[in-house]
């Protein structure tokens, strides 16, 4: 068994592998299939100041090797979160973080603050990179601008582990990267989805309700494993690295990109058990690789 | 309910319609406690292009054969390559998933459950599950023509069934909502499951009739555990997942305009 352990900011992983936001819901949705206590950390839904209860349906269309969602952040807001979801799941022996999002930087900094007095949240994933909300989440994640401001603001705020989560739809991912990394994240976790869209030709009308969504799945990993190369080469400070790992092969394929841990999103839809999966298949290719750490395989690509 | 993961063998596979498959799976370990109602997420292998599982009620289960039926209607490429096995072929299952039907709370209630098309599907079980507890339920099952209502003989050994359909060749012509039954017998409850217009008109008559009604909803999901919030329903309490807090709903929660 190789040790598959990992540090980001204050942050102990027991293993590297995490469950992406919105995927998973609040862990317990899962208890049935899987050991959440086998899982290095668990990224609950996105977690707003308030009440938001999201886009009208339809929010859903199954693409190739893929799906696009527009749900819209819907959660009952930072206050219900913390005196009724955190109770529940606070003694979960993981680590719970929470993604937090919002629409303007005072939001963000003050339900980071709420957060930041639960005990048992080691760490945040900032959102700055939903695609289906309007003027929030990923208005601040396209400039260096507005993703300064708004880690500058939470860092201040929020003094755990900072992840910031970053969007793919921009030209260059790493700049953006090497900005919030100044302002003080921790580490930086990416792919979010891609934006998309899909079109009903006998109706005339696009499939989701807000007419894009964000594209997940296994069709979007060639461009997140290549993002994850761009920012590990670009930053000091770990990268997550997320966007269709269906399987260990998969995995792996970040770890050497320069990933130090990974998130599973959308393959909990198709296996809810996987992510344990993942976790030992990633130790036994370690195993039969000669490998007696994960760390040896992190950004371990050769040139070409 | 505990949910479960699993890899359950095809006993068969008939095509009692064109449209429909009826395939019955089975496993070495005794099925799960299923509830009337409940789905399974299915997943399905050697689809080129399809990636999520399908979202299925249960349609029936035979304990003595420990046996679970899924009447799938062939609807696009996912579900139309699942209509393809064949016995022996392993189906991969996460049940039971969602909350299902109202069970009576006393046998001698008079409870008609209303079924149009595939909608049928889970009614068989939750018919079964209600003469199990001594009760008698009563069907009223609709479809375009005779050949659309499948079946009947499973139906007719739990209680009277009523039929339309809109070209007269079985039943009662026209809509379920049409029919005779529902002039002469005074039910305490109607749960239903069909196409949206159907139940909504359904609904309707239950409303107007102040007859306690539920509704069984397909909207669109992925995860089918509470997860994603992608099959959202209106409800009076915002949005509710189909997967998880339905698919049966009473329509006094929905916000459709009955």
């Amino acid at each position: 068994m190789a040790d598959l352990s990992v540090k980001i900011g204050s942050l102990e992983l027991k293993n590297s592998v995490m469950t992406a936001s919105g995927t998973f819901g609040y862990g317990v949705e899962f208890e049935d299939f899987v050991n959440l206590e086998e899982i290095g950390g668990i990224i609950v839904k996105g977690t707003t100041l308030n009440h938001r209860e999201g886009n009208a349906y339809p929010r859903m269309v199954e693409t190739p090797s893929g799906m696009l969602n527009c749900v819209g952040l819907q959660n009952k807001g930072v206050d219900y979160f913390c005196n009724h979801i955190y109770p529940t799941i606070k003694d979960i022996k993981t680590n719970m973080i929470v993604n937090v999002s919002g629409s303007t930087v005072e939001d963000y900094v003050a339900t980071a603050e709420r957060i930041n007095e639960l005990e048992n949240i080691p760490a945040i994933e900032l959102n700055i990179s939903c695609p289906n909300v309007k003027s929030g989440g990923m208005a601040f994640g396209v400039t260096c601008e507005g993703a300064s401001e708004v880690v500058k603001a939470v860092r201040k705020a929020y003094n755990k582990t900072l992840i910031v989560k970053l969007s793919p739809n921009v030209t260059d991912i790493a700049s953006i990267a090497k900005a919030v990394e100044a302002e003080g994240a921790d580490s930086v976790s990416l792919i979010n989805t891609l934006m998309g869209m899909v079109i009903d030709i006998e109706k005339r009308t696009p499939m989701l309700s807000i007419n894009t969504g964000g594209m997940s799945g296994p069709a979007v990993r060639p461009v997140a494993v290549r993002m994850v190369w761009q920012v590990a080469k670009a930053v000091n400070i770990p990268v997550v690295g997320l966007g269709g790992i269906m399987n260990a092969h998969d995995a792996i394929e970040f770890f050497m990109a320069g990933a130090s841990a990974i998130e599973i999103g959308t393959a909990n839809f198709i296996d809810p058990a996987i992510t344990v999966k993942v976790k030992n298949g990633i130790n036994e290719w370690l195993d039969a690789h000669g490998c007696k750490s994960l760390s040896e395989i992190v950004g371990a690509l050769k040139d070409y | 309910m505990k949910k479960y993961i699993l890899d359950l063998t095809v006993v068969e596979n008939t095509s009692p319609h064109p449209r429909y498959v009826l395939i019955k799976l089975t496993q070495e370990e005794p099925l799960p406690a299923m509830a009337p109602g409940q789905f399974a997420e299915i997943r399905i292998d050697g689809s080129k292009n399809t990636f999520l599982r399908r979202p299925i009620s249960i349609n029936y289960i035979d304990k003595e054969k420990n046996e679970i039926w899924f009447l799938v209607a062939k609807v696009g490429e996912g579900t139309q390559a699942l209509a393809k096995v064949v016995p022996g072929d392993t189906v991969n299952a996460v049940l039971p998933l969602g909350n299902g039907f109202t069970m009576p709370t006393d046998p001698a209630q008079k409870v008609l459950l209303v079924g149009g098309g595939v909608g049928t599907a889970p009614l068989l079980y939750f018919g079964k599950c209600i003469k199990e507890m001594g009760g008698e339920p009563t069907f009223l099952l609709g479809g375009r023509s005779a050949g659309d209502l499948l079946e009947l003989d499973m139906f007719k050994a739990l209680g009277p069934v009523y039929t339309t359909t809109e070209d007269g060749t079985m039943g009662e012509k026209g809509f379920v909502t049409q029919h005779s039954i529902l002039n002469k017998v005074r039910f305490d409850r109607i749960s239903t499951c069909g196409p949206k217009p159907m139940m909504v008109s359904v609904a309707r008559y239950a409303k107007a009739n102040g007859i306690d009604c539920e509704v069984s909803l397909e909207n669109k999901m992925a995860c089918g555990v509470g997860a994603c919030l992608c099959c959202v329903e209106g409800t009076k309490e915002g949005h509710k997942c189909v997967c998880k807090d339905g698919p049966v709903f009473n329509i006094n929660d929905l916000l459709w305009q009955i």
